[in-house]
């Protein structure tokens, strides 16, 4: 049976914990806490009770005919993560670390973000508990998503433009653990992803998993049996990791995470990591990366802020080298096409981020079968990127 | 016997304690590193630190973040940083060079690679700030093997259990991070530094330098009274960024404060 992390928080030779010396105390104490309330009856039964009438868990599995039987293959099942409270998933895990940030007595947040969905779903809970909020932003990311930056701040959250480096997600999170290397005290650092040092990649998919466990009861349901593939977007892999850890064990599915190629992986202007990158060690965990032979960062590019990092969740670069797990990418512009098809034939309009999940299921389905299922992450909705996408077509909003 | 317990070892001797600069290697040019190092060697400098630009340094203020920017305009990477030092070499056989920077360079050397590189160029010591001990075993051994001394941080956080950790993994020094931060944040509490010293002293008999926060001499002659060596870094990144025009007068100013932290910790 597959058990990862072990005890160190290793994937095989990824993930651990690779940080300044400050945050070893506040690593561990976190370790700690993670360990027992994860096993907390207590703490369990509060997070169910948020997940339902927060979030508004569980999620529903669609089942998109009309597209289904445009595309004439495989049957498309979508596991509406978009319905979620703040439109996203991001929610499921910031609900669980906010309680058990509470539960540590800390009295202030901080958040990194890209898209700013996890911005926002971090102000969010901490406004409904009252903890003070900083979120550390890309200036780049700032921009193209503004309409989530008004969102973080009527929700009261401090919302610090970030200027250094690429002035993206990575930036972000790096001004992040300087916050929480300053403030360690008093401060819990809500990560938005599978990464980050040990505990968090572990965490953060065991608070994500609700998403394939759910979907994994739900197609047992609607279909009597288990899905044939499941699909999800990769950025850091949180959405991609809580849908497909409840499968893993279960060889007959075939898995793909797909990630962002940007203008194309032969441009070199993409965010695909694992369809291009190199292992190396960034942001506390050793994992596949984008970096060049000196070992600097390369900047990355994505038309979606939600995925433009150049790194990704440790355990996905374990789930590549065993082989469970198929990294395929698509361009911005395959993308669009999934955004616009999803629109048209379902009356669903979906994040940029899962625009890509949804253009790989249109290479998908087609291979298959009419009696075949893909269950397939719609991650968020795409009101936050109205703005790209009409800034893209050439009109005025 | 290492450059740097042979360093370490003198100035206890004589009663001194090391002052130790950190630049960040092709800050602001790469034309400028040598000449500098031997500048602050001739201005009473014992140990050099120098820093290998990352893209990503998390662990560092805005001063040391725009160091590394700035080197990396001139693609000063991990190799370009060993060809440095070793040119340093050629005309200084005593003065320590602890590099230090970030794992992904390494790793993306290789660690092997890498420690062969380091000792080549005759490096003493490495610093790397996210390579806690539990992840070092492969890359400690490679670096200790050509008597390279792995440096480890510690901070005010750090339990006796750390610190105990760190001084069997360790040699060469420890380097006491004296703020909880970042590079160049803050003003550090002499008061609470002396009683983290103690600590750290009932559990290693390495060297101790302590950094993060010294600015100005007199911080600089107050630790030097508890310490075995004070690290000054920002406060000479500083000059280079404030004469970006003039690299000339940035050295001229690099070299009077390291002169009047020279006097204060030995008056
Ligand atoms: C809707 C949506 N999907 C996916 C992602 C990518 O993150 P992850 O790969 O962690 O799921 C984001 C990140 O902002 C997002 O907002």
């Amino acid at each position: 049976m597959y058990n990862m992390p072990d005890e160190k928080g290793h994937f095989g030779p990824y993930g651990g914990i690779f940080v300044a010396e400050t945050l070893m105390p506040a690593i561990t104490e976190l370790n700690v806490a993670y360990q027992r309330y994860m096993k907390d009856p207590e703490f369990l039964a509060e997070l169910d009770e948020d997940l339902k009438h927060y979030v508004g868990r569980p999620s529903p599995l669609y089942h998109a005919e009309r597209w289904s039987k445009e595309l004439g293959g495989a049957q498309i099942y979508l596991k509406r993560e978009d319905l979620n409270h703040t439109g996203a998933h991001k929610v499921n895990n910031t609900v669980g670390q906010a309680l058990l940030a509470k539960r540590m007595g800390k009295t202030r947040i901080i958040a990194e973000t890209g898209a700013g969905q996890h911005g926002v779903a971090t102000a969010t809970v901490a406004a409904r508990l009252g903890l003070e909020c900083v979120v550390y932003m890309g200036a780049v990311d700032v921009e193209r998503q503004s309409l989530n930056v008004y969102r973080m701040k009527l929700l009261g959250a401090t919302v610090i433009p970030v200027e250094s480096g690429s002035r993206t997600l990575k930036d972000a999170l790096n001004e992040a653990m300087r916050d929480w290397v300053t403030n360690i005290d008093d401060t819990f650092y809500i990560i938005g992803t599978v990464a980050g040092p040990h505990p968090y990649p572990a965490m953060v998919r065991d608070f994500q998993t609700i998403i394939g466990r759910e979907a994994k009861q739900q197609c047992q349901e609607m279909t009597g049996r288990l899905p044939d593939a499941l699909v999800a977007c990769v950025g850091g892999g949180s959405n991609a990791i809580g849908l497909f850890h409840p499968f893993i064990d279960d060889s007959s599915v075939k898995i793909f995470g797909v990630e962002a190629a940007g203008d194309g992986i032969e441009t070199g202007r993409h965010s695909a990591p694992l369809c291009a990158g190199r292992p190396g060690v960034l942001h506390g965990n050793r994992t596949y990366l984008m970096s060049d032979d000196d070992g600097e960062i390369i900047e990355t590019h994505s038309i979606s802020a939600g995925l433009d990092y150049p790194g990704v969740g440790p355990e996905h670069s374990w789930l590549k080298d065993i082989g469970r797990v198929d990294y395929v990418n698509i361009t911005d512009n395959e993308a669009l096409e999934g955004f616009h098809a999803l629109t048209k034939l379902e009356g669903i309009i979906p994040a940029l981020e899962s625009s890509h999940a949804m253009a790989y299921v249109m290479k998908l389905a087609p291979t298959m079968n009419s009696s075949e299922t893909i269950i397939v992450n719609l991650s968020g909705r795409g009101d936050k990127d109205m703005h790209t996408m009409a800034e893209r077509e050439g009109i005025k909003i | 016997m290492s450059r740097l317990k042979n360093r370490f070892e003198e100035l206890a001797k004589s009663g001194r304690k090391a002052l130790i600069p950190f630049i960040t290697a092709g800050d602001p040019n790469p034309d400028f590193t040598v000449p500098m190092l031997h500048a602050l060697v001739e201005s009473g400098a014992d140990v050099i630190e120098l820093g290998v630009p990352f893209s990503d340094p998390m662990a560092d203020g805005p001063v040391i973040q725009r160091a590394s920017e700035r080197a990396l305009e001139h693609h000063m990477g991990l190799s370009k940083v060993l060809k440095l030092v070793a040119e340093f070499r050629k005309t200084d056989q005593l003065t320590p060079v602890v590099l230090m920077g970030y794992l992904n360079p390494i790793e993306i050397m290789g660690y092997e690679a890498f420690a062969n590189a380091a000792q080549r160029a005759e490096v003493d010591g490495v610093l790397t700030v996210d390579l806690p001990p539990e992840e070092a075993e492969e890359c400690v051994a490679l670096l200790k093997a050509r008597d390279i001394s792995p440096i480890f941080l510690l901070a005010p956080n750090s339990p006796p259990e750390r610190i105990r950790k760190m001084d069997a993994v360790g040699s060469g020094y420890l380097y006491y991070v004296s703020l909880k931060g970042v590079t160049g944040a803050g003003h550090l509490d002499t008061e609470d530094v002396k009683r983290k010293l103690l600590e750290i002293r009932e559990n290693s008999n390495l060297p101790i330098g302590v950094g993060f926060g010294v600015k100005d001499a007199e911080t600089a002659k107050t630790l030097s009274a508890i310490a075995d060596g004070v690290v000054v870094g920002s406060a000479f990144i500083r000059k280079i960024e404030e004469n970006l025009d003039n690299p000339e007068n940035a050295k001229a100013e690099i070299i009077a404060l390291t002169k009047s932290m020279r006097q204060a910790m030995d008056s």
